[in-house]
């Protein structure tokens, strides 16, 4: 299967499934398996081909770039893709025999405020098994429909190649999270769910006028035409603030993250995953082509540089507000917001004219293993709370006891949050760190250290708790092995990322931006070759290894470049991007940077792989 | 009206959208901010139309109108949700009616009860 086939079936699949589920709401579970399996196998076949052939194209209906609808596959959209595969594939699995179980996620929240200083040990009071029976089935029925839904607005988000029809996707997305949020119930789902939506459709708003205005000056909406016609000036740069803005409000960043905490803590386990891991993502990941594809002509340094400010608060505030929250799934709800603050670090770092891909594919391997741990504590959160019936921290003792595996998903995701080696945050972290260094932009050094430090301090915070040995640990609840295991093997997975940065990296490249690869000509920065082949590493490997010198021999075309008879003999693919945009576009030039990137991916792997003690 | 220009349009919308937002950060009653949202999207609409017509006498661009049309459809199921909310909460928070919330006339309620945890 070729492009436009693999790209409608990942947007059309889920949509049906989801109409499906909602008409047919027992077969829910049975529609999102077979969608989840069938839109794997596209996504593996889309991978495939944009790492052989470079950037695909598609014309919706034949209808080109100023009228019509297109979409597009590059590595940026395909690696976005594949994260939301790996999460929606988890919660698939994990949903089920989490609403199959008794206990409502409501009831410990609301017995929370009252309870918190009481030093008795107990588990949650029995009053609140009376409130699921009118619950439980509701939120099950219209569970699956919703969920699909919002896999098909994420699809439609990262295949879309116009600010248009991102902001219909975006509109989708919020549609999906707010209804995901009140799916919960209860007075603290509900109004957090409201909230949602005020600042959701607000935010839309923003972002929509700012289309508005690009339109009214540039006469197009298509992002690759955008970087060719955007020129700096007034207008484009109130468009561009207030599509900033609104983004940033919807991906919570620093001061407008108020909403984001009571949402993704009083949702069901499931949804929280889905809304951290993913939802937030979808913005961010709108800014990063608005910023560095099709208005990268109106970029300035103080402005990357202002938003990096604003990630660094966030880090700051949102890892000490996380320090001092009682429950555990408002403490992963602040951790989000420090963790996203570390993808906005990517602004002023990719921008520079030194090691801006290392900062790039750095930024977004921190923004995959985040979807990935964070997905693994909140399910895991949502064991305890099945388990014990309530998440306060402070009466978690002994839990170990009672879940001894999703406390080793815990500790490995923790491990990711913090960026301690083998993990796939500490390679995002580690080539955030080279970047920054290279630069010289030496304060962004210590606002990540500080992060990792109070990442660490509130990780170890629960983990202290779970690990305590207590006379009388509490007989909780059984808690069915799929729940279990599916946090340890996203827990897994976010360690694993940290080994497969090289192949990250390489399809990161496949169509990035101009703006972060070719100007980035100086070589890799500050790493010189420390790197000596080892002697396990296989040679295609070392290949890479021994950069950054750009003597590598027979590396002058990166494998995923295709070689010039491939584009005719592609039938599926009905246009390629020209110019500039094009993966497969390389200019000798642009080969240099994009070795430096996966070398250093290479060295974070290295190093988290036994390297480290050297 | 040929002698108005497009500038005084442009500049109705932008008015709209800023008397929206006024109003949803002013008012706190669901009702109010749901027709607040909708003031903010005629705005833009108004914005759009205005951009379609931007060159005197000639045919106006058809591009914008069917982005209009669509953000009419987007805004049209975001106000039925929020209505559809909005009808939801006071069983939940166990008031009979919707109400406003004169303490917190700005700042998200939760907001300060979190920070009072």
């Amino acid at each position: 299967m070729t492009f436009p086939r693999t790209g409608a079936l990942l947007i059309l699949m889920p949509l049906a499934a989801a109409a499906l589920a909602f008409a047919w709401p027992g077969h829910g579970r049975a529609l999102a398996r077979i969608s989840a399996a069938a839109m794997t196998a596209a996504l593996a076949a889309l991978t495939r081909e944009i790492m052989a052939h470079g950037v695909q194209m598609h014309r919706v209906g034949g209808w080109g770039a100023p009228l019509g609808i297109e979409l597009r596959a590059d590595g940026l959209g395909v690696f976005m893709l594949i994260i939301a595969a790996l999460i929606g594939v988890a919660v698939t699995l994990y949903s089920p025999s989490y609403f199959a179980s008794r206990q409502p996620e409501s009831a410990p929240a609301k017995h929370n405020d009252s309870r918190q200083n009481t030093p008795s040990r107990q588990a949650a009071p029995p009053t609140a098994k009376s409130r699921d029976e009118d619950g439980q089935p509701h939120r099950t029925r219209y569970f699956w429909p919703l969920f699909l839904f919002l896999w098909t607005a994420l699809n439609a988000l990262f295949l879309s190649a116009d600010i248009f029809n991102l902001y219909v996707a975006l509109e989708l997305l919020g549609f999906g999270a707010v209804t995901l949020v009140a799916l919960a119930g209860g007075h603290e789902a509900l109004t957090a769910a409201m909230r949602y939506l005020w600042v959701s459709l607000a935010a839309s708003l923003f972002y929509l006028l700012g289309v508005a205005l690009v339109y009214g000056r540039c006469a197009t909406v298509d992002l690759p035409s955008l970087a060719s016609k955007a020129q700096p000036g007034p207008a484009l740069w109130v468009a561009l603030a207030l599509m900033t803005g609104g983004l940033a409000a919807k991906a919570a960043l620093f001061p407008m993250h108020f909403w984001l905490p009571p949402a993704h803590a009083n949702a069901p386990a499931p949804v929280s995953a889905l809304l951290s891991a993913l939802v937030v993502k979808g913005p961010v990941y709108i800014l990063l082509r608005l910023w560095f594809e099709a208005f990268h002509g109106l970029i300035t340094p103080a402005a990357t540089h202002a938003l990096g400010a604003l990630g660094a608060a966030a880090i700051l505030w949102g890892s000490v507000r996380a320090l001092v929250q009682p429950r555990l799934k408002l403490l992963v709800a602040y951790s989000t917001v420090a963790q996203l603050g570390y993808v906005f670090l990517l602004f002023p770092l990719a921008a520079s004219p030194e090691s801006g891909l290392a900062a790039w594919s750095g930024g977004l391997m921190f923004l995959g293993a985040h979807a990935c741990a964070k997905t693994a504590i909140f399910l895991t959160a949502g064991n305890i709370l099945h388990a014990a019936g309530h998440d306060r921290i402070r009466d978690l003792d002994g839990i170990t006891h009672a879940l001894p595996i999703s406390a080793f998903a815990f500790g490995l995701a923790g491990l990711s949050l913090v960026g301690l080696p083998p993990s796939s945050g500490f390679a995002g972290k580690w080539m955030l760190l080279s970047a920054s260094l290279a630069q010289g932009q030496w304060w962004w050094i210590a606002v990540i250290l500080a992060g990792s430090l109070l990442a660490a301090a509130y990780v170890l915070r629960v983990l202290t708790h779970a690990f305590t040995r207590v006379p009388n640990p509490l007989t909780p609840k059984p808690v069915p092995p799929v729940m279990e295991w599916t946090a340890l093997a996203l827990a897994v997975a976010a360690v694993g990322l940290g080994f497969a940065a090289h192949g990250a990296a390489e399809l990161l490249q496949v169509g990035a931006p101009n703006a972060v690869a070719s100007r980035d000509n100086n070589g890799p920065p500050a790493k010189p070759a420390s790197a000596q082949p080892q002697p396990q590493t296989p040679p295609e490997i070392r290949r890479l290894d021994s950069c950054p010198e750009s003597t590598l021999p027979g590396a002058a075309r990166p494998p995923h470049e295709p070689s010039p008879p491939d584009r005719t003999a592609h039938p599926g693919a009905a246009q390629r991007t020209p110019g500039p945009k094009g993966g497969h576009e390389l200019s000798e030039a642009g080969v240099q940077p994009r070795r430096a990137a996966i070398c250093l991916a290479r060295q974070a792997r290295r190093r988290s792989a036994g390297g480290w003690s050297a | 009206m040929p002698d108005a220009g497009p500038e005084i349009y442009l500049l109705a919308g932008v008015a709209l959208f800023v008397t929206g937002v006024d109003s949803l950060l002013a008012q706190s009653h669901p009702l109010r901010r749901i027709m607040a949202l909708n003031v903010m999207g005629s705005g833009v609409f108004l914005v759009f139309i205005t951009l379609a017509a931007r060159t005197p006498g000639a045919v106006p661009d058809p591009v914008p109108h069917a982005m209009v049309l669509t953000g009419i459809v987007v805004s049209v199921c975001a106000t039925g949700l929020a209505l559809a909310l909005a009808d939801r909460l006071p069983p939940a928070t166990g008031k009979t009616r919707l109400e406003h919330r004169p303490d917190t006339p700005n700042s998200p309620p939760d907001r300060r009860k979190e920070e009072g945890e």
